[in-house]
């Protein structure tokens, strides 16, 4: 039984989500379903970049490049008078999907600092591309024309739809990195993150199946750029700032590295206390970061790790 | 003679000032147990490296089974039937014993694009890996996260691997390094009955293992092969005891 003391938790937490809005209504406080979203949209791409971080160990620095990519790929559709969101989310995706192979093709060829150093560096350039395009609002951003619009299917104007979809998106990429790494692909990802030399010893060379991950996990994180933008109703360059890719590493780090559920526990830690925080002082970082590096420090494998959990949940 | 399984010809490498594979030539027969002795810093490892295609030579020739190998990387040669171990034990420690092996046997079984279906449940991997587990005396331990095993119980695992690649060559790099006695012992026989069956190439400290294993015995010193022979020739061999043997007196 303690061995799926993890899992239980999990669905636990996400049935509680699903109560959210009802509760929220009950008590009059529409700002907690607001608040969950976001929170909820920064899960999924800890999510997804749990995949290449923490099955592949592949240490992205640029993970926010494939927020900016869906949410710009939504708003210059809308911009141009296209609000299909079916049409926005497949180009969101498979924009992400194509930035990724191209970023993947060069970076994942490399590791360590160097991995690093060229997934921050790419993702710099994107930021300062969307700078540039002044058309879609340069520096300033501009406002989301119109949010998607999923035929009658769900109505994103309606919080409690937009939550619930939010919601779903959520557990549909939970359950999919959960079959996803347990998969032959996934056993042979984890097995390079383990030991590269015997990986490649057995007959395995690592760098298409990396790469196969790391655009996985860049489309991923493409739905939830397209869902960011959907929320906040503004397209912004800092979505791709690298501070953004960092918040979304430590998500991943704080919630527990290569566990299913931790990065998302990790995105919820991280941004309620950045809530509560920030609501009672001004100097709020200056509490959270000394919590920050005390949560590492103590808890090695990230709150999900103090569970204990059955390996094989990953 | 029947022809080499293994040839290498003239082979070179070179770390900065330091010549650790000087024009080794070499010739391993199907069938036979092989070893490579010498002493400390011959350049033992690094002719395994390159052989395994870990290590690219700067020169010289290696065929395998008919073919030109030279430029091939590691993967390939593994899928050619090239299979090694390492000197320092390498596995998979967060991995069970089990899941190592399943593993290997998953790498040569076509490609792992597969997507969705769990591959700790597929019986096509785990029958088999489970058959090799029980061969080299691990069946009990199939479930033990390799970091949890013994080391001897580790280098057994290593050997699982390399078995359930179904090589055509085994490169074994020091199989008993760091056992006891009696681990050592049941590794040497274990070994043993893969004679016959198995081709291997065996770099050894333990002499005693060369000794009771080795069909024919190369001695390399400073990256050269200064002889090769059956254990009784190599053991008479005036160069190899001045170079070599005589150290151990």
């Amino acid at each position: 039984m303690r061995a799926h003391l993890r899992l239980t938790v999990l669905v636990a937490g996400l049935v509680l989500l699903a109560l959210v809005p009802p509760l929220a209504a009950a008590l009059n406080q529409p700002f907690y379903l607001d608040l969950l979203r976001r929170v909820m949209i920064f899960a999924i791409a800890a999510v997804s970049l749990n995949l290449i971080l923490g099955y592949g160990g592949m240490i992205s620095f640029g993970h926010a490049a494939y927020l900016g990519i869906g949410a710009y790929a939504v708003a210059i559709l809308a911009y141009h008078g296209i609000y299909n969101g079916f049409v926005q989310f497949a180009v969101a995706v498979g924009a992400s999907a194509g930035i990724a192979l191209v970023i993947g093709a060069v970076s994942v060829r490399t590791s360590g600092i160097y991995f690093i150093m060229i997934t921050l560096a790419f993702t710099q350039m994107l930021y300062f591309l969307g700078i540039s395009l002044e058309e879609y609002g340069g520096d300033d951003g501009m406002r989301l024309a119109r949010r998607s619009e999923l035929a009658d299917l769900i109505d994103l104007g309606n919080p409690v739809s937009f939550y619930y979809l939010v919601l779903g998106v959520l557990i549909a990429f939970l359950y999919l990195s959960h079959r996803l790494v347990n998969s032959r692909f996934g056993m042979v990802l984890r097995a390079a993150k383990s030991n590269e030399a015997r990986t490649r010893a057995i007959g395995i060379a690592p760098y298409r199946y990396r790469l196969v991950a790391f655009v996985i996990a860049g489309a991923m994180c493409g739905v939830a750029g397209a869902l960011e933008v959907n929320h906040t109703n503004y397209l912004t360059p800092n979505v791709m700032h690298w501070t953004r890719s960092g918040e979304i590493m430590f998500m991943v780090i704080l919630g527990g590295i290569g566990t299913l559920g931790g990065p998302a526990l990790g995105a919820f830690v991280l941004l309620l206390l950045e809530d509560l925080l920030s609501g009672w002082t001004q100097h709020w970082q200056i509490i959270l970061g000394p919590l920050l590096v005390l949560a590492v420090l103590f808890a090695k494998r990230g709150l999900a790790g103090l569970l204990p959990g059955d390996r094989r949940d990953g | 003679m029947a022809e080499a399984l293994l040839a290498v010809r003239n082979l070179v490498k070179q770390f900065g000032a330091l010549r650790a594979c000087d024009g080794v030539t070499l010739e391993v027969l199907p069938g036979e147990t092989h070893a490579i002795i010498g002493p400390n810093g011959a350049g033992k490892t690094t002719l395994i490296g390159q052989l395994s295609g870990d290590l690219r030579p700067d020169s010289g020739r290696i065929r395998f089974a008919g073919q030109d190998v030279t430029r091939l990387r590691a993967p390939a040669r593994s899928h050619l039937g090239l299979a090694r171990s390492f000197q320092i034990t390498s596995v998979y420690r967060d991995f069970t014993a089990l899941d190592n092996v399943a593993l290997a046997v998953q790498a040569h079984a076509g490609h792992s694009y597969r997507f969705w279906r769990p591959a700790l449940g597929e019986r096509a991997l785990r029958e088999p890996a489970r058959c090799i587990l029980e061969e080299v005396g691990l069946g009990e331990r199939a479930e033990v996260l390799a970091a949890n095993l013994a080391h001897g119980e580790q280098r057994q695992l290593e050997i699982a691997m390399v078995l359930a690649t179904k090589p055509r060559l085994m490169l074994l790099d020091e199989p008993v390094a760091g056992m006891g006695a009696e681990e050592s012992q049941r590794m040497v026989q274990f070994l043993s009955s893969l004679k016959g069956r198995q081709t291997i190439v065996l770099v050894e400290h333990d002499m005693d293992a060369v000794f009771s294993l080795a069909d024919r015995i190369s001695v390399l010193v400073y990256g050269r092969v200064i002889a090769t022979g059956t254990p009784e020739e190599i053991r008479i061999n005036p160069e190899v005891r001045a170079a070599y043997l005589g150290e151990e007196d």
